[in-house]
């Protein structure tokens, strides 16, 4: 059990939970989530956002039961976490950009903060939330509402680009990219029992071969999973 | 003092709790959140002679206090597991259970005769190997037998009797849910030579997606599991523990200590904790101090005392 420092709404139903402790987590990890007792049964994967030397934060967007009974944590309540798992993002090579779309931020501000001169690209669907954090770290900060994100991005002046965001943008931006040298690697989503790789729930194919979501994922290199995979969570 | 260890099928346990199959993997992940000796055993993942590459599409899906989940049995294979899996899940000081499913009667007994030999092989090395086998002849999930075998009483005879032949391990019958009638199957696996029997397996249940207008999973149905299949699975752990006298383990939605005592209650010498793994990914640490905590609470000081006072 943990200790929630803050809950604080952003926009429409979009919040950000800072949790009490020392948490080391690589950007794009995740952690399985939940501050209901057995209803929901599954707890819920949200990535890390961001973190400090006493606290790990979270991004998230409501979305059913889940998300909302996170939404009404307020500070000084529990909550169970369990994580980080996953592999998260892997080093990157040269220039790199950051591309999330909507929610898809989430996992990109510990990326932003790692990569200090990353070029951060960030797409809303209207109006844009947690551009803060990213403004603090990063001089070179895209934001776009309405329209796609990948439009604002040309792949070929990157080495390596991160995205987060829905399916059908990572599919644009992967077309995309084809043509460059950029490496891209995408995180995805998909519906986890354990989150620790025991009941293969969430597997995917990358490469020809079955991976899983929360151990061999959340972040695929673009050029070797089956989009067709990603569709249906 | 009260004390719950116990013996199954031969085999002594430091406890009543098993982790079931399919939701502790062979246990790796779990040894890194607390030391699986807390356990009174595992039960690997379905395991089948080849590897297999499980189901397409959506694979779990959640209900009102439940699961729903179309795996199709994907493992590596029984060689694989032997070769890379064995010797570490028979690392932890806690009883082996290897879950045995298949296609044919040909892949299960081919399958039993593999793990008995590197099972033996093992002890004669002196070191702890398999100490039971779970024959899991009612997954859901997989076309070709799986649910077929668990449904019809002959069929069933079949499968249990070959693979009798083919072991001389402890063999624990997993029975379905589905079974056209449980009580009679139970007594045919007794009579076949089952050291022991565990139920439920998942129920077969459904979920649509209105706007795709079509199932939520590509095989149509899935098998159910969680809380939700609780008072279900009580019931026929309760009819199968009356109408047979080897032992019976209770699976289903068991999610406290009370749950517990429910089904040793209700007959079962054993249980395994399913879905409550994904609950409660530390459900091992604790459940076995707080079953002795309710037993002492509610003057209970051993579980033969409780067992089929129902
Ligand atoms: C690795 C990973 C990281 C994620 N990071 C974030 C994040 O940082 N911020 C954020 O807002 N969301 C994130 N998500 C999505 C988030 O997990 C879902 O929005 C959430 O589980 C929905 O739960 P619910 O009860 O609100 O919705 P419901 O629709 O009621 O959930 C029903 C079931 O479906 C599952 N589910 C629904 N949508 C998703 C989804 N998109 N992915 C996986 N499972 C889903 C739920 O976990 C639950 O089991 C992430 C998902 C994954 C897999
Ligand atoms: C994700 C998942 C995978 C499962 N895989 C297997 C399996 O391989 N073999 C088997 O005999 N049972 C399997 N089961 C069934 C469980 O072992 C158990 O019988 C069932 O889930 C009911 O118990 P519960 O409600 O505690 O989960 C699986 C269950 C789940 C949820
Ligand atoms: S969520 Fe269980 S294997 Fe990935």
């Amino acid at each position: 059990m943990a200790l929630v420092i803050q809950n604080v709404k952003l926009a429409h139903r979009i919040y950000r939970l800072t949790i009490q402790g020392s948490y080391s987590a690589r950007m794009g990890q995740f952690f399985m989530l939940r501050c209901w007792d057995t209803y929901p049964v599954l707890s819920r994967p949200i990535s890390v956002h961001n973190l400090t030397e006493d606290s790990v934060s979270f991004l998230y967007r409501v979305h059913g039961t889940g998300t909302w009974l996170l939404s009404a944590l307020q500070a000084g309540d529990k909550i169970q976490l369990e994580g980080p798992f996953g592999q998260g993002f892997p080093e990157p090579q040269g220039r790199t950009a950051l591309v999330g779309g909507g929610i898809g931020a989430a996992p990109l501000l510990l990326a932003a903060k790692e990569i200090p001169d990353a070029s951060v690209y960030l797409g809303y669907t209207s109006v844009p939330f947690g551009v803060t954090g990213f403004h603090e770290i990063s001089r070179n900060v895209t934001v776009k509402s309405g329209g796609t994100i990948v439009d604002a991005v040309d792949p070929s002046r990157y080495d390596t680009i991160f995205a987060c965001g829905p399916v059908g943008m990572m599919h644009s931006l992967a077309q995309k990219t084809e043509s460059t040298n950029a490496e891209l690697h995408i995180s995805v989503e998909k519906r986890m029992g354990c989150g620790i790789g025991v009941c293969n729930s969430c597997t995917v194919t990358s490469a020809g071969k079955s991976r899983k979501v929360c151990t061999d994922g959340p972040v695929f290199p673009a050029k070797e999973v089956n989009w067709n995979d990603l569709h249906r969570l | 003092m009260i004390s719950i260890d116990c013996e199954l099928a031969g085999v002594p346990l430091s406890n009543p709790i098993l982790a079931a199959s399919g939701t502790f993997g062979f246990g790796k992940p779990y040894a890194d959140l607390y030391p699986l000796r807390k356990l009174g055993g595992i039960v690997s993942k379905g395991l089948t002679l080849n590897p297999r590459p499980g189901n397409t599409g959506t694979r779990l899906y959640e209900t009102p206090s439940g699961i729903m989940n179309s795996i199709g049995l994907e493992n590596p294979g029984i060689r694989a597991f032997l070769d890379s899996e064995l010797s570490e899940m028979a690392s932890h000081g806690t009883a082996v259970i290897v879950n045995l499913g298949g296609g044919t009667l040909c892949e299960y007994t081919e399958g039993a005769e593999l793990l008995t030999e590197a099972s033996l092989k093992l002890q004669a090395a002196g070191k702890r190997a398999i100490d039971m086998i779970e024959l899991n002849i009612s997954c859901p999930n997989i076309k070709e037998g799986g649910l077929a075998f668990g449904v019809e009483n002959e069929q069933a005879q079949a499968v249990v009797r070959a693979v009798r032949r083919a072991t001389a391990l402890p063999l624990l019958v997993k029975l379905s849910p589905g079974a056209r009638d449980l009580k009679e199957m139970a007594r045919m696996c007794e009579a076949e030579g089952a050291d022991g029997l565990s139920l439920i397996n998942t129920i077969q249940a459904m979920a649509i997606d209105i706007r795709e207008r079509r199932s939520v999973f590509d095989r149509a149905y899935a098998g159910l599991s969680g809380p939700a299949i609780k008072p279900i699975a009580l019931r026929m752990v309760h009819q199968v523990a009356r109408s047979v006298s080897i032992p019976v383990v209770g699976i289903g939605g068991i999610s406290c200590a009370e749950d517990i005592l429910e089904f040793i209650m209700a007959g079962a010498a054993a249980v395994q904790i399913g879905t409550f793994n994904f609950i409660n990914l530390r459900a091992g640490d604790t459940l076995a101090e707080e079953l002795i905590q309710l037993m002492d609470r509610e003057g209970i000081p051993s579980l033969d005392d409780i067992r089929g006072i129902i």
